[in-house]
């Protein structure tokens, strides 16, 4: 097993945690069986291999040690059947691939993270690793969207990132009776978040027509395209960039993404046939 | 009163500083306890006000369920364009969340201001037109495509999945 290549053979991963998040959302928390594969970056992802089901991209929530952590929606067969995992069930685990944040690159800069829904997970070790090294960057702005406060991932995190020194800020498109925080899209979150638009980096996930609104805000503000970062989602089969089913333009977004810059992909996002 | 010392973020930020530092010559400061509510929808809408800190929800009334929010305002963030535009009524009813604190200003003044000075007029309705009412139908129609957008059927999911 030592021999094999880990962007292209998976290795056995046992759940070793599992924590419902909305109902039909889990974080999974998995450890090696045997060998661990490298070390992955914030934003990359790996190819989860339900035995049986079949294998789908996702993304890391968590990384700690050998330790692997995913936030998984049930949507379809395979993310159904990882959804339903349980402590000592077992999966195939192919990885680190694509493209990450590239936090280094934006050391001395305001942080601007954006979130929509799901996209708060890839995040995660973003915001972890930005919080583990404050004297390493400015203003830390969290800004969170949610269809309605249930649909709210990562939740039991916000507070923590507060009292951490991070600007938090949470929407919902559809308040409940009991919610007494914002109500609207993200976007509307920038005005009130602190940034030097010509010393900031912005980082975005969630729905395209979230990233879209939100990069073309943030660059109408000023802030350089090269600057913000969306991780993008096509589908993904090999991981490896040899398939093509990920194919947006020049990009194969499973191996030179999943994350770009609003630069690389404003372009391509304008044109009707990709 | 100045902008100095009281941030220019929002609308106060995008008006030029002449015309910011008059608009503010209108301007009192207000505080609305919790729960307050500001206004009513179809209410007269005699005044405006820009937040200075807290948060408003913007609300409309439906017959056996009580208000909806709709959409919330905070730091920075003009409270109210029905004043500045014929018939004068709001469209949304408007009920703090918390302590607010804003600048109030008289409709009536400032009508008479814009009236009179057309280049102040012109920088506050442009203001006005692009950082409140644009921005918002942007924000109202990004909400609307990622709540009702038309799904594509056997589209694949974010994981290359099929539902």
């Amino acid at each position: 097993m030592t021999s094999a290549r880990p962007a292209l053979t998976p290795f056995p991963y046992r759940v070793v945690g599992r924590t419902e998040e909305t109902p039909d959302t889990a974080e999974i928390v998995l450890e090696p069986v045997a060998s661990a594969l490298p070390r992955f970056l914030p934003g990359q992802f790996a190819m989860v291999y339900a035995f049986g089901v079949g294998d789908i991209p996702l993304s890391l929530s968590g990384i700690g040690g050998s330790r692997l952590t995913h936030t998984v929606r049930a949507v379809g067969a395979v993310s159904g059947a990882l959804h339903r995992l349980r402590p000592g069930e077992t999966v195939g685990v192919r990885g680190p691939l694509g493209t990450g944040w590239d936090l280094p690159t934006a050391a001395g800069h305001d942080l601007v993270i954006v979130a929509g829904g799901l996209g708060l997970a890839p995040l995660r070790p973003l915001i972890r690793t930005a919080l583990a090294r404050p004297q390493g960057y400015g203003r830390l702005n969290v800004l969170i969207g949610a269809r309605t406060p249930a649909d709210l991932v990562c939740a039991r995190d916000i507070d923590g990132w507060r009292t951490a020194g991070a600007r938090v800020q949470v929407t919902v498109d559809r308040p409940d009776d009991a919610w007494q925080g914002d109500v609207g899209v993200v976007t509307t979150l920038l005005d009130r978040a602190g940034f030097d638009v010509d010393n900031a980096t912005a980082f975005l996930c969630g729905p395209e027509v979230m990233m879209r609104a939100t990069a073309r805000d943030l660059a109408h503000r000023g802030l350089a395209p090269e600057r913000i970062r969306v991780s993008l989602e096509r589908t993904m089969h090999c991981g490896t960039g040899h398939c093509g089913h990920c194919q947006l333009g020049p990009l194969l977004l499973c191996r030179d993404g999943p994350v770009v810059t609003w630069a690389q992909a404003e372009p391509l996002l304008s044109v009707r046939e990709l | 009163m100045t902008a100095e010392g009281h941030g220019t973020r929002g609308i106060l930020g995008a008006l030029p500083p002449e015309h910011r530092d008059r608009l503010l010559g209108f301007a009192h400061d207000v505080t609305f306890p919790p729960g307050d509510r500001i206004f009513d929808e179809g209410g007269t809408a005699d005044r405006f006000w820009i937040v200075r800190a807290g948060l408003v929800a913007l609300d409309t009334y439906e017959p056996g369920r009580g208000p909806t929010v709709v959409e919330t305002l905070g730091e920075g963030e003009l409270l109210g364009w029905s004043w500045l535009f014929e018939p004068y009524r709001w469209h949304l009813g408007a009920q703090t969340r918390g302590e607010v604190q804003a600048y109030e200003f008289d409709a009536h003044q400032v009508r008479a201001a814009i009236d009179a000075d057309p280049a102040f007029g012109l920088a506050v309705t442009r203001c006005v037109a692009s950082v409140a009412i644009g921005r918002r139908l942007r924000a109202a129609r990004t909400r609307l495509l990622d709540l009702y957008g038309p799904p594509v059927r056997n589209a694949p999911t974010a994981y290359g999945e099929t539902p």
